[in-house]
């Protein structure tokens, strides 16, 4: 099989940016590439937990970790956000329409075997420790992802 | 392929996407043309259009001949040869 390989940034925080990202990368995953995507910044929030086991952290991050949205279900939108009412109308209009959840998305990236790397270092800066997110990450610096994107043929920074 | 010879095709497997969106056709044709040997045909039914596109061009990348849709009341019978 002719296989080609894809590397994702998410750095954005936002439903709607994380529903892009892992469309493409499914779809991408469906065809028969190599997918990676790399989580960095904002992007983190989308692989917390809903629950996670309190940590000791700095007042900062503390502050960070309180106000960020904890899992992909507390995800705003880039647009039209109505301080939280826009992503519930977003998941309503997506349910009419058979879109896939961001959840089932997610799952099923797992599933297809998207390799997923989170940013130590900004997990350091947002005060994330690893079981904060979900199993099944690599935990790397920029080194492993450009290595990553070296051997990519579309790299794409959401 | 005209219609009637579509219609007349053999198809060793059908994979029902229907009622799913982007890129559930795309996932779905994925998991079934395991289960078809190479030289056979698969059917995937579809309700989202694009898939008229993507199809397609899933088939292409994957090295796989697509061999022309059916539509029936809003649903779309894409049919697929396996070729590798």
């Amino acid at each position: 099989m002719d296989t080609t390989k894809k590397t994702i940034i998410l750095f954005s925080g936002d439903l709607d940016k994380a529903l892009a990202a892992f469309i493409i990368a499914n779809g991408a995953a469906a065809m028969g590439d190599d997918v990676t995507m790399f989580f960095t910044f904002w992007g983190l929030n989308v692989l917390r937990k809903s629950v996670a086991p309190p940590h000791k952290k700095s007042f900062l991050q503390g502050m960070f970790g309180g106000m960020m949205p904890k899992g992909p279900g507390k995800l705003g939108l880039s647009k039209m956000n109505f301080a939280g009412v826009g992503p519930k109308l977003m998941r309503r209009v997506m349910r009419q329409q058979n879109v896939t959840s961001l959840e089932e998305l997610i799952a099923t990236a797992r599933e297809q075997g998207i390799k997923m790397i989170a940013c130590k270092m900004s997990m350091d800066v947002l005060g994330l420790s690893e079981d904060e997110l979900i199993d099944g990450l690599d935990y790397v610096g920029v080194a492993t992802y450009l290595g990553e994107a070296d051997e990519a043929g579309v790299n794409l920074f959401i | 392929m005209s219609v009637v010879e579509l219609a007349t095709l053999q198809v060793s497997k059908t994979v029902d996407a229907r009622g799913t969106s982007c890129p559930g056709p795309i996932l779905a044709a994925k998991k079934g043309i395991v289960d078809v040997k190479v030289g056979e045909i698969m059917m995937v039914l579809a309700t989202d259009s694009g898939t008229k596109k993507d199809l397609p061009a899933w088939a292409k990348k994957m090295g796989h001949d697509y061999l022309g849709v059916l539509e029936e009341s809003g649903i779309f019978k894409l049919y697929v040869k396996r070729l590798k």
